[in-house]
């Protein structure tokens, strides 16, 4: 004898409260993970916050829209990037008006410059740039570049992943994350060489 | 020969962010190291790069609050 009606309704019931218990307790598993993202992504820990509250509400209610086997991570961040962008974070954004950004070399450059001692080692130079410059050079960084920098970078993204987070294509996350470091580069440059006239 | 038509430090500058990226072919990747091999000037700033992008990393990551956690774990839908 197969089972009546109500018996198969009632196991597919139970199947899907498990499904979706085990969807919110990996998802749950991943929040360290995507708030460090998050919290690059805005400028304050209380948008942060607040976007994280209504990124997992979200994933919450829509769990059903998740494919099993693909990047729950990237998922969750792509729900983030949707929600901070319909916050209307994107007043600022006219990257392309910025200024020509110095090459890559810029940054070790100006930091030699300013060392003391002659022909120093990377090391010491690097000790010339403090977490607060890096933190804030980073906020500094436009919008649609930091993005990119955050999701590789910091949020170990491959650029395919970045991609589908962003809704752009992967030469667009290429070409922003060369760009976005060098200004990164070129706003640390300016903080550290501020600091360094402090101390002289 | 480095491979190199012109300045090759500038070439090697230019190629540093792909290299890192491990986004070279393996004829731009064999010049890059190339010119890094006998090159000073240009292997100091490679180095540093790698170190500042983890110097960056590490600056910038801030755990997540506890009390966020307990939220986030509010969110998820009640038993019945």
């Amino acid at each position: 004898m197969g089972e009546t009606a109500p018996e198969t309704e009632a196991r597919k019931l139970a199947e899907d409260a498990r499904d979706r218990v085990r969807f919110e307790e990996e998802a749950l598993e991943l929040a360290d993970q995507v708030y460090r993202v998050a919290r690059r992504l805005v400028s304050s820990r209380e948008e942060a916050e607040d976007l994280m509250q209504e990124t997992y509400a979200r994933a919450f209610r829509s769990w059903r829209s998740f494919q099993p086997g693909t990047n729950l991570r990237a998922w969750l961040l792509r729900i983030l990037t949707n929600l901070n962008i319909d916050r209307g974070r994107r007043v600022q954004r006219s990257p392309d008006m910025q200024p020509l950004e110095e090459g890559d070399y810029f940054l070790y450059n100006k930091l030699e410059e300013s060392t003391q001692a002659p022909n120093p080692d990377e090391e010491r130079v690097i000790e010339r740039l403090s977490q607060d410059d890096a933190v804030s050079a980073l906020s500094a960084v436009p919008h649609d570049f930091r993005d990119a920098i955050v999701l590789v970078d910091i949020g170990d993204f491959s650029y395919n992943d970045a991609a589908q987070i962003l809704d752009i294509p992967v030469g667009t996350v290429m070409s922003r994350l060369h760009r976005g470091r060098r200004i990164l580069k070129r706003e640390l440059a300016e903080r550290a060489l501020v600091d360094g006239d402090d101390v002289e | 020969m480095t491979g190199f038509a012109i300045d090759p430090c500038e070439k090697c500058e230019e190629l540093l962010q792909p290299f890192l990226d491990r986004d070279l072919s393996e004829e731009e990747r064999a010049v890059a190291e190339e010119h890094l091999d006998g090159c000073e000037y240009c292997r100091k700033r490679y180095r540093f790069e790698a170190e500042l992008r983890r110097f960056v990393r590490q600056a910038a990551t801030e755990p997540m609050p506890p009390e966020l956690k307990l939220k986030l774990a509010e969110l998820r839908t009640p038993l019945i």
